[in-house]
């Protein structure tokens, strides 16, 4: 567990211990309603050891990067990395989020590229 | 004024009406785009991870591109390519180790040093043809537009890389002002659509649409200006599946503040594709 953390740190190169907790980043986040545990609880179970429940949790994949907790955190966290460290761990086990063939041939078409390089860059190993 | 551009792949196939648009405007304004003779994806999200070279890459390829070309700096419209270009270059520059790799992966290409100015069309509206001259270039008085103007996130985000300030951002209620053309307070303006997640996650997608959509008609709005291609899919092709869900949805035309300012300098209507968008602005903007 306390490798995972290590990891995450490593990855986000962010220093975890430096969250006191206020929840401005939940707080002004655009898709909290979406996610199963809020961003500063990711942080929190990373401080406290339980490094997996976040890992598995929900929120890092709802979190799509818009970097509005960057920008407030009081303490010059950069959430959006922590977020990608925890994606990056799951898809480096070869683990794809997305799954391509599902999407149909209708939506594929209509599209945009960058929204399928995106999501595909977030969303598969 | 002759300036390098950076196209990206979006702008060649769903946001032609971008690419067109800004191109027929900003030559009423004298600045001509001369797009990069050869250019390659731009990776389209930054990648965040500290280990992770490999995908700071393409957008660096880019710039290399910009260098053989003889120039100094880029021009781009679209928002996700304006942020990988730019994260990339000023991490080029500040991770003289990384770089150093990663000009030794590419040893088919010239050394870069992080040299390459990567500016955001909104900015070169703002500093260099400025906003007085714009003014002075108008030709169709357009009162009749009640404009949300909306930035989304990668302009703005993060600080380091901003056309403007994140929280409270100015910029184009500035430039529409210049054209005789009234924003309307619009607080969901630097928030996130949901981006790539239209994918995969349609209804979150949709949700922050119709959420956003409503906001700018409660507010006053009669039209959504957009910078971003991918925001415009989401607010506008959305729609339809928003109103799939919410019987109660009422539509509303979301364009590119391109568009826009091209019918106030006087651009033909042809050059400005409405015809490419979904819920026909021409009506609105043309009377007719």
């Amino acid at each position: 567990m306390e490798n995972l953390m290590k990891r995450v740190s490593e990855l986000s190169a962010q220093n975890l211990y430096a969250c006191y907790q206020c929840g401005k980043c939940s707080g002004g986040c655009p898709s909290v309603w979406q996610m199963d545990i809020l961003p500063n609880e990711v942080i929190r179970l990373l401080q406290i050891g339980q490094s997996n429940d976040a890992l598995n949790s929900e929120t890092i994949w709802i979190c799509a990067s818009c970097f509005t907790c960057s920008v407030r955190c009081p303490r010059g966290i950069d959430l959006a990395r922590i977020m990608e460290a925890l994606r990056q761990i799951q898809l480096r086990k070869n683990i794809d989020r997305v799954e391509i063939k599902r999407i149909s041939s209708e939506q594929m078409a209509k599209l945009p590229q960058i929204a399928l390089v995106g999501n595909f860059r977030k969303g598969t190993a | 004024m002759r300036i390098l551009y950076y196209p990206g792949c979006t702008l060649k196939t769903t946001a032609k009406n971008f690419e067109e648009s800004a191109i027929a405007a900003l030559r009423v304004l004298d600045v001509e785009l001369v797009e990069l003779k050869r250019w390659n994806c731009c990776g389209t999200v930054y990648s965040l991870a500290s280990d992770d070279l490999i995908h700071k890459l393409a957008p660096v390829r880019n710039l290399i591109r910009v260098k053989e070309e003889g120039g100094s700096r880029v021009l781009t419209l679209c928002s996700m390519c304006y942020n990988t270009l730019k994260r990339a270059n000023s991490f080029f520059r500040e991770d003289k180790e990384a770089g150093e790799k990663m000009n030794q992966f590419m040893d088919r290409e010239e050394n870069y040093t992080g040299d390459v100015e990567v500016l955001h069309i909104l900015e070169l509206l703002r500093d260099e043809v400025g906003f007085a001259a714009i003014s002075q270039k108008v030709q169709a008085a357009l009162g009749q537009l009640r404009v949300a103007p909306y930035y989304g996130c990668l302009l703005l985000r993060p600080r380091e890389i901003a056309i403007d300030d994140p929280e409270n951002p100015t910029l184009l209620e500035r430039l529409f002002a210049s054209l005789g053309i009234e924003a309307v307070d619009f607080p969901y303006r630097n928030e996130c659509c949901g981006a790539y997640q239209t994918v995969d996650q349609v209804d979150l997608v949709v949700e922050r649409t119709y959420k956003m959509v409503n906001m700018a008609r409660n507010n006053g709005a009669n039209l959504i200006a957009t910078s971003c291609p991918l925001c415009q899919f989401n607010l506008e092709t959305r729609q339809e599946d928003v109103q799939d869900k919410y019987a109660d949805f009422v539509q509303m035309p979301v364009v590119y503040f391109t568009q826009i300012m091209g019918a106030a300098l006087g651009v033909r209507e042809k050059e400005l594709r409405f015809d490419l968008n979904r819920y026909q602005a021409s009506e609105l903007i043309y009377g007719r």
